[in-house]
């Protein structure tokens, strides 16, 4: 409990850091935001002075700072310079459809990963292994946007087994495979690394030995302990999966934040994308303290070096 | 020179890191002969029949502009494999210039150093590449800064612990005693030590490189149309896919096999030089 405690205020700094570049980065953007704003509109010199008072940018460096990230801490990062509207509740509107795209990806990513790391590990050098570590790495080698392209190419146009714009579960499909086929292909391989190391381990002859079905040694003896360093990398790779998602949103035409950030920077709209690159920072140190704090859950080890 | 023979056997002694190899060459190849290779002149939009399917004259396709799509991959391995390997070049430049820097020095700097890293390592590299384009502007070079720059921390980061532990052997500190100073010790002790892990890092993150690059042109933030790199020529290809999918098979195959080849090749480097994967 006090590890765990110490961690969550371990974020602290962390989370200011990531605040303080986005800050530094969109004061060296060129360009005025006020033009930036009135996007071409002409306006006289007092509008855009009201605007620049407004704004709080007449205000110098350090106390526009101190401003932005005592908003910021509060979750307020301004309003959008398109549609005028406060950039959180922009993205809490959009947050959802990313977390199903992420989560479905996560699915595929853990189900094909642990499926194919397992077949190659538990039988290195078969040709079973070569297979599955071929289709492994053809994963992590695959542009995903291609990936997309040619799902939705095959499955959604030739065949037509699932719809190519939909919002159901079914349009759930092709994406989630798109953003999870990158991170199956490393996970499988750490899963096969980690199991080989597993398999020849004492505990797992002792488990053998005592006459324990294969099935239960793998799972319940080799298993357990080779997962901590696959679930550390997808811990990792939830960056990946942020990612994966401005691309896979982009070729499925789907709404979410990763479509938000491109057309945010495309239309230079600067708060939308402060906001969403905080907000994603915020997500990945979050997600990974909870890996962090789940190794205890599964290693009782973990548990006890802690506790010392 | 013997040497050198004796290792590129022991490389190609693997089936899946000789194909990697000669894949890589083949692709390296057509794009630097791609203007003697290229049977059509990539911008011309008269090569043949718009959007007309691969026959024997035109391999892979026309596309919506009446450009031989052939041509254009052979070309656009120019814009993609030399922008992935400028850019695994600036990252490996600055990220074992500050890897080095940090691990030598060690202390307080070091501390904050790589807690900086370990933060902006939390940045997704898509991410943080698009911030910099934000900051430099649309276009091919910046988005090879761009992904240059997102890759930094990694590199920086395997590079520091490296050094931690070339650090401690007896050689720097007979270098010490002799009194070098701190900046040859880093560049002319420490840099050579670590090559190996420089060549490793750089060629298994190439795949990547190439691949981010690409996507950043894909998302329209990098290669401009009608430039031929093959993330544009995909991005070209997206609306077309009912009636053309040629458009974006090839480039996307060629994307595909360029970074497969290098990840085959880093696979195998990895082994035979990464000293940690030898330990194991």
């Amino acid at each position: 409990m006090r590890y765990a405690l110490r961690r969550i205020v371990g974020i602290v700094p962390v989370l200011f850091c990531t605040w303080t570049i986005v800050f530094a980065v969109m004061q060296i953007i060129p360009g005025d935001p006020v033009n930036l704003m009135l996007a071409g509109v002409p306006a006289s010199e007092t509008v855009r002075a009201n605007e620049r008072h407004r704004l709080g940018l007449d205000r110098p460096l350090g106390e526009r700072y101190v401003t932005f990230l005592w908003r910021a801490a509060q979750g307020d990062f301004g309003d959008s310079y398109r549609s005028r509207q406060p950039v959180t509740r922009l993205i809490a509107e959009q947050a959802g459809a990313t977390l199903q795209l992420a989560a479905g990806g996560l699915v595929v990513a853990v189900v094909l990963g642990l499926g194919l790391g397992l077949i190659a590990g538990l039988k290195p050098n078969s040709w079973r292994d070569t297979l599955c570590m071929t289709i492994a790495l053809a994963g992590v080698s695959m542009p995903s946007f291609w990936i997309g392209m040619l799902l939705i190419y095959v499955f959604g146009m030739t065949l037509a087994w699932v719809p190519i714009a939909s919002s159901g579960v079914m349009g759930l499909i092709l994406p989630s495979i798109t953003v999870g086929l990158f991170i199956a292909g490393g996970f499988a391989r750490l899963v096969r690394a980690s199991i080989i190391d597993a398999m020849a381990q004492d505990y797992v002859r002792t488990a053998s030995a005592k006459g324990l079905t294969r099935s239960r040694v793998v799972l319940k003896h080799a298993l357990r302990n080779a997962i901590i360093p696959p679930i550390t990398l997808l811990g990792i790779q939830i960056a990946v999966l942020i990612g994966g998602a401005v691309v896979t949103e982009n070729v499925f035409a789907r709404p979410g934040l990763g479509t938000m950030l491109v057309d945010a920077v495309l239309n230079k709209d600067l708060p939308l994308v402060q906001g969403l690159v905080v907000y994603t920072t915020a997500a990945y140190v979050i997600i990974n303290l909870i890996v962090d704090l789940l190794y205890g859950v599964i290693d009782p080890r973990v548990r006890a070096e802690r506790l010392a | 020179m013997k040497r050198a023979w004796a290792f590129l056997r022991r490389f190609a002694s693997h089936p899946g890191a000789l194909a990697g190899l000669i894949i890589l060459l083949i692709l390296l190849g057509a794009a630097i002969f791609a203007p003697s290779l290229a049977p059509f002149d990539p911008a011309d939009n008269d090569a043949g029949p718009q959007l007309s399917a691969p026959d024997a004259t035109y391999w892979f396709g026309v596309d919506l502009h009446g450009r031989d799509i052939f041509s254009r991959v052979l070309w656009g391995g120019r814009y993609s494999l030399a922008v992935g390997v400028a850019t695994i070049c600036l990252a490996l430049v600055f990220g074992s210039g500050v890897g080095i820097f940090l691990g030598f020095i060690g202390g307080k700097i070091d501390a904050i150093g790589s807690r900086a890293i370990d933060v902006l390592l939390g940045f997704p590299a898509v991410v943080l590449a698009i911030l910099v384009v934000v900051v430099l502007g649309v276009g091919l070079i910046n988005v090879a800064i761009a992904v240059a720059l997102a890759q930094v921390p990694r590199f920086a980061r395997v590079v520091r612990s490296d050094v931690l532990v070339v650090k401690q052997l007896p050689f720097i500190e007979a270098a010490h005693s002799l009194g070098a100073g701190s900046a040859r010790i880093m560049l002319r002790h420490l840099l050579p030590n670590i090559v190996p892990t420089l060549v490793v890092l750089g060629t298994l993150n190439l795949g990547e490189a190439i691949l981010q690059t690409a996507t950043l042109s894909f998302l329209g933030l990098g290669a401009q149309p009608p430039t031929s790199e093959w993330g544009a020529m995909l991005n070209d290809g997206r609306d077309y896919m009912r009636y053309a999918p040629w458009m974006m098979l090839f480039p996307g195959l060629a994307l595909f096999l360029a970074s497969m080849s290098v990840n085959l090749i880093g696979d195998r480097l990895s082994q035979l030089l990464d000293p940690r994967s030898l330990r194991r």
